[in-house]
C-alpha cells in the first residue's frame, strides 16, 4: 500500500484554461512534446495513426486526457495528467466536472489581448473547485505583447498573484520547462484514500462501436481494475469492468487505476445515458456511503424542431439522432409533428452552439437535408385552472383566454468590451430587455458589463449583433439566473392564408408589431416567387399585425437551343429542380430552408 | 423507321471565329486575328469524311452553319468551305441552308460567294437597333451596318432572311425595345428570333453580374418586354411558333425544328454538338486540339449514350418549346412501346391543373402544348419533366 501512497504523491492533475486563439492546443502539444509523450515528428505520425485506427476499428479517439511522465529538477519522476476541457459556454457543466477531476489549472492569457469573458468564467469555475491556478502569459514574443499589463489585469480582475507567472510562447517553445516545474511544485498531489471504497468521478465518455461506452474517470478514493463490479451512483446502473487504462496519449490498458489516477473504464456499457458526466463510480459490493459532490442532471436550455425536407428521410433522421445520442448524453429528442412540416423531432440542446453542431453533423455526416425551426427557450406557463406546463414549442402555447401568467428564463450575461463600445453594447442590451446590473473596469481600456436578460433575447440574434457592433472585440458569457414573469404573446405567421405552425414564435408584447413587420419583410425576401401571389401575414390571435406580398412569378423561360446544345439546357433545368428540392412544400407554397430560421437572422436597425 | 435510329437529316457546322467576343457570349469562338482558318477548314473536311464514313447520311434536308461568325471567312474560304459541304453530304435540292451572319462582315462579294455556294437563308445577329446598346453588349456593328447588310443580301438575291433581336439587356428600356421592334417590323422579313439575355458563366457579363454591376431589367420589366414583342409580331402577321421564334407561314426554321422535335443531327466543327442513334457528342473546343485530332480521328471531347428516360425527358423539354406542342403519337414513334401518359402522367396532370399546359384532341391523337401563361413560364414546365420519367 505504501507504493500506492508514494505513487499518489507524484501525481499532478491539471487542465488548461484559455480563451479561443490564446494558444491552448499549441501549449498542450508543446507539453506533450517536451515530456517525450510524442516527438515533434510523432505529433504528425500520431494524427495519422489515429486516423488509421479510426478507419480500421471505426472508433474515435478524443485527446481528452493524457498521461505524461516528467522528470523534474528535483530528480523525481512525476505522473502528469493533462485534462482537456471544452471551451464554450454551452458546455459549462462539463467544464466544471473536468476541473473537479484536477487539482490545478494553467491559466493561459494572450500577452497582447488580456483576459476575455470566457476565460474569466472558467477561472471562476476553477477557483470554485479549489484548483491551484497558475497564470501563464503566452505569446510574449509578439511585438504587441504587454506581459506586465496583462499580469496586472490578472491580479486586479481575478485577484490572483501573477508575480510568478511564466512568460511563455507555446509557438516558439519558450517557457515550457518552467511551466512543468510550476505544475510539479505548486499544484498539490491528489488527496484521497486508497483503502476507502471506490469513488471515481466521470468527467466524459464516448461511444466505441466495439467496446461500448468508454468512460473517462478520475479516481478519488479506492481503486478500480478489471473484473470489479461497479455501480454508477446517480443512475444505479451496475456493470462488470472489462478493462481499465490510461491515455498515453494512445489508449493503453493498465492493471489498475488508483487514487489520483485519470484514465478510462470499459465495462460493456451500451448507452452513454448510463454514464452521466459528474456521476460517481463506486464498488457495487462495497459502495461508498456518499457520492462525490456536484452532480447535476443537465437539462437542455434551447429547443428546436428538426424536420427532414424529404418526408422519406424521417427514419434516417431518427437513426442519425440515435447515433449522435450515443456520444452525446445531453442531446434530447422526441418525435413531434407539424401541420406544415410533417413528421420530425423536437430536440433539446445545451445552447445555440450545441444546436448548430448537431444540425451540421446531421446534414454533413448523414446527408439529410433539414429544416430547422427557430429555437425556443422553455417557458413556464400557468393556466387559469392552476395547471402548470413547460412549453418548449411555440405551437403548444396556450390561447390567451386559458393563460393566467407565463414565466421565461433569464440569464446573467457578462460582456467584456473595449471602452469605446460600452455605449453601443448598453444600447443593445437594453434593446434586448436587459436590466443593467454592473459595470467594472478591468483596466483603463476594458470594461465588464453585467446584465440580467431574457434567454430568448440571447437566442434571438444577440451574438451576431454583439459581433458586428464591436467588430468582434467583445467577449461574452452567460449563466441561467432563474425564471421571471413576462408579458409574452404568441405570434403566428400565415402564408397564402394558411397558418404555418413551424413559424410561430413567442415574443414580448411590446415588440410584437416591430418583429412581425421584420419577419414578414424577411419572408418576402426569402420566399421565391411562386406561380401565384403569396400574402405573408403575422398575427396575434386573430389580429393581423403585419403583411407583405410575394409577387407571382411572371416570366421564366429560356432563350434558344444554341447549335443543338441540349445538355446545357438540361443542366440549367436540373439546377432549377435541385433548387426546388431544398425547399419545403408548405400547403401550396414552396418555402426555402432558411425561411424557417429567418425569425432569428434579423437586423432590426 | 424510328426517327431516333435513322441517319440524321440535319447538319450543323460550327465556324468558331469572330472578329471579337461579345460580352454575353460563352460559345466556342475565338478572335479571328492570327487563327489558322485554312487549316481549320482542312480539319473540318477531315471530320466530314470520317463522319459520313461512320454514319452514312441518306439525304440532308437542312444545313445550319453557325458560330462564332461564319461570315468572317473570306470569299475564297467561303467558296471552298461550301464546296466541301456539298462534296461530302448529299444535300437535297430543296434543302434549307442557313448561315449565321454578322452585320458588318457581309459585303457583296461574300454574299455572292454564299449564294453561289448554296446558302439560301441568312440569320443576322442584329440584336438591337440602338447604337448605345449595341456598344454596351460588345457588338462591333452599328445600325447602319444592319441596313446595309440586309440591302446587300437582298441585292444578291436572298429573300429568306431572319434577324435576331435581344431583350432584357442591361439598362434596356421598354421604349428602346419598342423602337427596335418597330424598325425590325419595317424591314418586313419573313422570320424573327427574339431572345432574352441569359447571363452565362465565363462571360464578361457574368463577372459584372457577380460584382453587382450589371443593371439588368427587373423580372416585371422583362415580362412587359416579352408581352410587347409577342403583341407586335402578332399584329404584323407573324406566327409565334417557338418560344423565341416568329415567322410568316412557311418560313419557320426547318433546321431548328429538328432540335425541337428531338430528332438526330450531325454536328461538326470545334465545340459542336451532335445527336444520332441516341448518342450525343461534343467536339473538342480549342482550335489547335481540334485540328490535331482530325489528322487521325473524329475530334470528340465527349461522347455519351442517352438513356431512354433522359431521351424521353428531352423530347418533352425541347418539344414543348414549339407552340404547336408535342403529339403523343410522335412520342410513341420515337419510343416504341412507351406511352406519353404512362411515362409522365403525374407531371402532365399537375401542369394541366396549374394552367401551364393544355391538352387537345386531334384525329384521335393527344396534343400537349403550352398555354399563354405556360409560354411565359416555360422553364417551370420543362423543369418539371427533368428526372421525372418513369
Amino acid at each position: 500500500m505504501t507504493d500506492v501512497r508514494d505513487r499518489q504523491k507524484k501525481i499532478r492533475n491539471f487542465s488548461i484554461i484559455a480563451h479561443i486563439d490564446h494558444g491552448k492546443s499549441t501549449l498542450a502539444d508543446r507539453i506533450l512534446e517536451y515530456t517525450g509523450a510524442l516527438s515533434s515528428r510523432e505529433m504528425q505520425a500520431q494524427v495519422l495513426d489515429q486516423m488509421d485506427l479510426e478507419r480500421e476499428r471505426g472508433i474515435t479517439i478524443k485527446l481528452q486526457a493524457v498521461r505524461l511522465t516528467y522528470r523534474a529538477d528535483d530528480g523525481e519522476e512525476y505522473l502528469l495528467n493533462l485534462i482537456d476541457t471544452p471551451g464554450h459556454v454551452d458546455f459549462t457543466y462539463e467544464v466544471s466536472r473536468s476541473m473537479a477531476a484536477c487539482e490545478g489549472a494553467l491559466l493561459v492569457v494572450d500577452a497582447a489581448q488580456g483576459i476575455e469573458a470566457q476565460t474569466l468564467a472558467n477561472v471562476y469555475l476553477a477557483l470554485d473547485n479549489n484548483l491551484e491556478v497558475l497564470p501563464v502569459i503566452n505569446k510574449i514574443d509578439l511585438p504587441s505583447a504587454e506581459p506586465e499589463r496583462v499580469k496586472q489585469e490578472i491580479e486586479d480582475v481575478i485577484g490572483l498573484d501573477a508575480s510568478e507567472a511564466v512568460h511563455a510562447s507555446a509557438k516558439a517553445g519558450i517557457g515550457i520547462k518552467e511551466i512543468l516545474e510550476q505544475v510539479v511544485t505548486k499544484i498539490p498531489p491528489p488527496n484521497g484514500d486508497p483503502d476507502q471504497p471506490l469513488k471515481a468521478l466521470i468527467f466524459d465518455s464516448h461511444y466505441d462501436a466495439y467496446k461500448g461506452v468508454i468512460v473517462y474517470v478520475r479516481v478519488v478514493d479506492g481503486s478500480i481494475r478489471a473484473g470489479k463490479k461497479i455501480r454508477f451512483m446517480a443512475t444505479g446502473a451496475e456493470f462488470e469492468v472489462i478493462e481499465v487504462g490510461a491515455f498515453k496519449p494512445r489508449m493503453t490498458i493498465v492493471d489498475e487505476l488508483s487514487v489520483g489516477d485519470v484514465g478510462f473504464v470499459v465495462a460493456g456499457i451500451k448507452n452513454v445515458k448510463d454514464t452521466r458526466v459528474g456521476d460517481t463510480v463506486t464498488d457495487a459490493k462495497r459502495p461508498a456511503p456518499e457520492p462525490l459532490p456536484g452532480y447535476r442532471r443537465i437539462n437542455p436550455m434551447v429547443y428546436c424542431g428538426l424536420y427532414p425536407i424529404e418526408t422519406q428521410d424521417y427514419n434516417d433522421l431518427r437513426e442519425a439522432l440515435e447515433k449522435l445520442e450515443l456520444n452525446d448524453a445531453s442531446l434530447r429528442y422526441e418525435p413531434e409533428s407539424s401541420t406544415a412540416l410533417g413528421f420530425g423531432f423536437r430536440c433539446g440542446f445545451l445552447g445555440l452552439l450545441h444546436m448548430e453542431i448537431i444540425q451540421e453533423r446531421i446534414e454533413r455526416e448523414f446527408n439529410i437535408p433539414l429544416i430547422t425551426t427557430a429555437p425556443s427557450v422553455i417557458y413556464k406557463v400557468t393556466l387559469t385552472n392552476g395547471e402548470q406546463h413547460d412549453i418548449d414549442n411555440p405551437s403548444n402555447y396556450p390561447e390567451s383566454g386559458r393563460l393566467d401568467y407565463v414565466e421565461e428564463p433569464y440569464v446573467k450575461a457578462s460582456i467584456i468590451v473595449p471602452n469605446d463600445y460600452v455605449g453601443t453594447i448598453m444600447e443593445l442590451c437594453q434593446g434586448k430587455r436587459g436590466e443593467f446590473l454592473n459595470m467594472e473596469y478591468l483596466d483603463t481600456n476594458r470594461v465588464t458589463l453585467s446584465y440580467d436578460m431574457p434567454l430568448s433575447e440571447i437566442v434571438y440574434d444577440f451574438f451576431d449583433q454583439l459581433k458586428s457592433r464591436t467588430k468582434g472585440y467583445a467577449s461574452f458569457d452567460y449563466e441561467l439566473s432563474g425564471y421571471r414573469k413576462s408579458n409574452l404573446v404568441k405570434m403566428d405567421i400565415m402564408l397564402n392564408g394558411e397558418q404555418v405552425d413551424a413559424l410561430s414564435v413567442i415574443v414580448h408584447r411590446d415588440r410584437a408589431y416591430q418583429r412581425g413587420r421584420i419577419i414578414c419583410e424577411k419572408m418576402k425576401e426569402l420566399i421565391p416567387r411562386q406561380m401565384f401571389e403569396v400574402p405573408v401575414q403575422a398575427s396575434i390571435g386573430t389580429k393581423v399585425i403585419a403583411r407583405e406580398t410575394v409577387k407571382a412569378m411572371r416570366k421564366n423561360v429560356l432563350a434558344k437551343c444554341y447549335g443543338g446544345d441540349i445538355s446545357r439546357k438540361r443542366k440549367l433545368l436540373e439546377k432549377q429542380k435541385e433548387g426546388k428540392k431544398r425547399m419545403k412544400q408548405v400547403g401550396s407554397v414552396e418555402v426555402p430552408q432558411e425561411a424557417f430560421m429567418a425569425v432569428l437572422k434579423i437586423d432590426e436597425d | 423507321m424510328n426517327p431516333l435510329q435513322a441517319s440524321p437529316k440535319a447538319l450543323y457546322i460550327h465556324i468558331p471565329f469572330c472578329t471579337n467576343k461579345c460580352h454575353y457570349c460563352d460559345f466556342t469562338s475565338y478572335v479571328l486575328k492570327g487563327q489558322p482558318v485554312d487549316q481549320y477548314l482542312d480539319a473540318l473536311e477531315e471530320e466530314m469524311k470520317r463522319t459520313v464514313a461512320a454514319l452514312p447520311p441518306q439525304r440532308i434536308e437542312t444545313v445550319f452553319v453557325g458560330g462564332g461568325t461564319p461570315t468572317v471567312l473570306t470569299p475564297p474560304q467561303m467558296e471552298r468551305f461550301l464546296k466541301s459541304v456539298f462534296a461530302h453530304f448529299p444535300i437535297a435540292a430543296d434543302a434549307e441552308f442557313t448561315m449565321e451572319a454578322n452585320p458588318g462582315t457581309t459585303d457583296i462579294d461574300k454574299l455572292q460567294a454564299m449564294k453561289a455556294g448554296g446558302v439560301n437563308r441568312i440569320s443576322f445577329g442584329v440584336q438591337s437597333f440602338d447604337n448605345g446598346l449595341l456598344e454596351r453588349i460588345g457588338r462591333i456593328h452599328n445600325v447602319d451596318d444592319v441596313y446595309r447588310s440586309l440591302e446587300n443580301a437582298r441585292a444578291v438575291g436572298f429573300d429568306n432572311l431572319s434577324i435576331d433581336l435581344m431583350f432584357g439587356l442591361p439598362k434596356q428600356t421598354l421604349a428602346q425595345l419598342a423602337d427596335s421592334v418597330e424598325r425590325a417590323m419595317a424591314l418586313g422579313l419573313p422570320h424573327y428570333s427574339l431572345y432574352s439575355l441569359k447571363v452565362e458563366e465565363n462571360t464578361l457579363f457574368h463577372k459584372l453580374y457577380e460584382r453587382n454591376e450589371l443593371p439588368l431589367p427587373a423580372e416585371e420589366e422583362e415580362y412587359e418586354m416579352f408581352l410587347l414583342l409577342m403583341k407586335k409580331l402578332k399584329e404584323n402577321g407573324y406566327r409565334h411558333y417557338e418560344i423565341s421564334n416568329f415567322a410568316k407561314p412557311g418560313y419557320e426554321s426547318r433546321h431548328n425544328s429538328v432540335y425541337w422535335r428531338n430528332e438526330p443531327y450531325y454536328g461538326l466543327g470545334a465545340g459542336a454538338h451532335g445527336y444520332a442513334k441516341r448518342e450525343r457528342h461534343v467536339n473538342l473546343k480549342g482550335i489547335q486540339p481540334y485540328i490535331e485530332a482530325n489528322k487521325e480521328r473524329l475530334p470528340r471531347l465527349e461522347v455519351y449514350d442517352i438513356p431512354e428516360s433522359e431521351a424521353m425527358e428531352d423530347f418533352m423539354m425541347v418539344g414543348l418549346r414549339l407552340l404547336d406542342g408535342v403529339r403523343a403519337s410522335r412520342f410513341e414513334e420515337q419510343f416504341p412501346g412507351r406511352k406519353l401518359e404512362d411515362v409522365f402522367g403525374p407531371v402532365i396532370e399537375k401542369q394541366l391543373r396549374d394552367g401551364l399546359l393544355e391538352r387537345l384532341e386531334r384525329d384521335g391523337d393527344f396534343v400537349y402544348r403550352l398555354t399563354e401563361r405556360g409560354v411565359l413560364l416555360g422553364n417551370e414546365v420543362f423543369g418539371a419533366f427533368i428526372t421525372a420519367a418513369v
